[in-house]
């Protein structure tokens, strides 16, 4: 039964290429050929998550064309599925489903190629999360890079969507290859490309400068993906410009792919070999603190709504790095949750701001103020969302976020809990603040920006706007996945087998055995105690608090002229726009001076740490 | 004598990277992408390169004969032909670019708003 791994990539793509084919032949009929597209997606989804309730008991692994590995070496290509893989991957075809759907009344006229090209997208995101092969890897990134790249310019003719096209093709292109450098560097050493094998040989051997090397160049295309500080410019440019329904995607589980395969890559090659150093978890820690901080900073002072939840999406990226570098169980589960959570209310956000789009034509909040009163329904889901997203009890960013901060707190840094908090109360206001002044009219609209409002009045022609009601097929998908993310706050008892879950993906020599010796550990080896997966005081504490603050931050936004005290016409964090939009160039040059740049000092960095 | 491929590699990397870094036109700039990839072509072919082998086609040729690593060959193909789509793509939209806008810089593109 394990060829249901194969089948799960193979059916999107196979359906790409049909549906392509048959665009010709449905002049009329192309709604018959969404449809199918949209089926393809939904079927998908079911097949991955039925796989991952599979896995829950031990990881499948399917050799392509039977060629099984011989006397413990690999000579064939292998898909692996865990339930933290396939979960992901099952994310990513929920999202795809829900966008697709979405998409149905919300183009003008959509053309094939653009159900063709969801489709791809789809099939490269689940050969990423499933493949055992370090080459494959690489070329499942680039496949679904380059399907994202073609989303993203789906309208060429205007200069925002083909500007940031090219920065996220290019700057995601370089990394891919500074990966591919790093996959031949190994290969040369390993003679394997199969990442159990390659885990299996450094860590018999002791691992020299060109491991580290090899490390470091593999992350830095990851890193790119999953916008890291500084490698995150690109994120912003292509998820403001980029179709609403496709932002979803972007948001809810590209840049999480990512981080995936960092810790894909981490826990099945190198981590033993590094040995699992303090190190090593530090310079990451700091990784994801800087970037949550920044992301959190950059997304308060936005006035585009798209960009906004951009900028909120890079928060959240460190917030997810912080909790793979724990190297625990419990923080590597807490992760998976908030990634699931995260994404779920992420994509609502983001088809709500579609349905603002459609209605009134515009993303900038200036504009919009008091201008979506009439979208009631759309105001609760964008409300509720933005709840979620501050992580109120009992969303499951909410359980997520609990468990990374229980599993700091446990390893002695509870100051991660603040930080956490504080970035949860600036993203969250800064979406509150936005559902507030938008669906609400409460308080002022916030002041001007003649730049970002500019941008944020470009985004026009993707959609019929002016519509009078709001489609069914537009408001239901954000609805249903605002609701799943609340159900799964409630699914606590499973908490241990999410845990489990995590031990096995952290259990190297496991996975070793599984892929190598096509054996079933019963009982993996955790490298770091378990804890238990209860919801404590604190966190609800900590999750009923940065909802609340959250809350308030968004009103002062909205009030805070009518204090006596500030009413001096001064805008709060005025200078600091102009120096935080220097940074944000939009030219291609600056970014990848600060990937290069960036690169140098985390290269310096583990060096230092892993000599 | 070895590690000269190395050099190599990370000479074409770095020149690659200066072209892009600097670049005022789209096609120059897509043209250095192509070179900082050609260093990947150069750094997979010299680690399979073995010294006084043949190409890696067992046919005509005694058995345990030398040959050079045939993987890295393969590998070498599929990346270009991940180059090629990722190419295509960009000179499209570097096309497209220049239709509408008239510009290929990449600065202009950037600065110029609406």
């Amino acid at each position: 039964m394990d060829q249901l791994l194969a089948l799960a990539v193979v059916v999107p793509l196979l359906a790409a290429a049909a549906i392509s084919a048959a665009g010709p032949l449905f002049g009329r009929g192309r709604r018959v050929l969404d449809g199918a597209a949209i089926g393809v997606a939904a079927a998908v989804a079911v097949l991955l998550l039925i796989i991952m309730f599979r896995t829950a008991a031990g990881d499948q692994v399917y050799w392509f064309g039977g060629f099984r590995p011989a006397r413990g070496i690999a000579i064939g290509i292998d898909f692996e599925a865990g339930p933290l893989s396939a979960g992901l991957a099952s994310l990513a075809a929920v999202l795809v489903t829900a966008a697709m759907t979405f998409s149905w009344r919300y183009f003008e006229r959509v053309a094939t190629y653009y159900h063709v090209l969801m489709l791809i997208f789809l099939a490269g995101i689940t050969g990423f999360c499933l493949t055992g092969d370090i080459f494959d890897l690489f070329v499942w990134f680039e496949l679904m890079g380059v399907a994202a790249y073609a989303l993203t310019a789906y309208r060429p003719e205007e200069r925002g969507p083909l500007q940031g096209a090219l920065n996220f093709a290019i700057t995601n292109s370089i990394g891919a290859y500074l990966s591919l450098s790093g996959i031949a560097l190994i290969y040369g050493r390993t003679g394997a490309l199969n990442m159990a094998q390659i885990g299996e040989y450094i860590d018999r051997h002791p691992p020299g400068g060109l491991v580290v090397v090899a490390f470091l160049l593999i992350l830095s295309g990851l890193l790119i993906k999953s916008a890291i500080v500084p490698f995150h410019f690109w994120l912003a440019d292509a998820h403001a410009v980029a179709p609403t329904p496709v932002c979803v995607l972007f948001s809810g589980v590209m840049v999480e792919l990512g981080l995936y395969g960092i810790a894909r890559v981490y826990w099945s090659i190198f981590g033993q070999a590094l040995g699992h150093r303090a190190g090593i978890s530090d310079v990451f820690l700091a990784l994801g603190v800087l970037t949550a901080v920044v992301g959190a900073l950059f997304c308060f002072r936005e006035r585009h709504i798209k960009r906004l939840l951009a900028f909120s999406t890079i928060s959240h990226a460190g917030m997810f790095l912080a909790g793979i570098a724990l190297l625990t169980p419990l923080g590597l589960a807490g992760t998976a949750v908030y990634v699931a959570g995260h994404g779920l209310v992420k994509a609502a956000l983001f088809l709500c701001t579609g349905i603002i789009l459609h209605r009134l034509g515009s993303v900038n909040e200036t504009w919009l103020h008091g201008r979506g009163r009439s979208l009631r329904v759309t105001g609760v889901v964008f409300t509720l969302a933005g709840l979620g997203l501050a992580d109120l009890p009992p969303f499951a960013t909410f359980l997520g976020k609990g468990w990374i901060d229980d599993s700091a707190g446990a390893h002695g840094l509870p100051w991660l809990m603040a930080v956490f908090i504080v970035c949860s109360i600036l993203t969250g206001g800064a979406v509150l603040r936005v559902a507030g002044g938008v669906f609400y009219g409460l308080g002022d609209a916030p002041s001007e920006d003649p730049a970002m409002a500019k941008a944020a009045d470009e985004e026009k022609s993707e959609t019929d706007s002016g519509k009078q009601r709001t489609p069914l097929t537009m408001i239901i998908p954000p609805a249903i996945l605002v609701a799943v993310a609340f159900a799964m706050g409630f699914l606590t008892p499973l908490g241990p087998a999410v845990e489990a879950a995590a031990i096995r993906f952290e259990d190297q020599p496991g996975y070793n055995a599984t892929v190598l010796a096509g054996a079933h550990l019963t009982h993996p080896v955790a490298i770091a105690a378990a804890e238990s997966t209860g919801i404590t005081t604190a966190s609800v504490l900590a999750g009923a608090g940065s909802a609340a603050g959250a809350l308030i931050l968004a009103l002062l936004a909205l009030y805070w002229r009518r204090l006596p005290l500030l009413r001096r016409g001064y805008e709060p964090g005025t200078g600091l726009t102009t120096v935080l939009a220097r940074f944000q160039s939009g030219v291609i040059s600056d970014y990848v001076t600060w990937i290069v740049l960036g690169l140098a000092c985390l290269g310096g960095v583990l060096t230092l740490v892993l000599r | 004598m070895a590690y000269i491929p190395f050099i190599v590699v990370v000479w074409i990397l770095m020149v690659g990277l200066y072209g892009i870094v600097t670049s005022r036109d789209l096609i120059h700039l897509i043209i250095c992408l192509i070179v900082v990839q050609s260093s990947t072509y150069v750094l997979l072919l010299g680690v399979g390169y073995v010294t006084g082998a043949v190409a890696p086609y067992f046919y005509d040729v005694p058995v345990h004969t030398p040959a050079v690593d045939p993987v890295v060959q393969a590998l070498a193909l599929t990346d270009v032909v991940v180059e090629a789509a990722v190419t295509a793509l960009l000179l499209a939209f570097a096309i497209q670019a220049h239709k509408r806008f008239g510009t290929l810089d990449p600065h202009e593109l950037a600065s110029l708003k609406g």
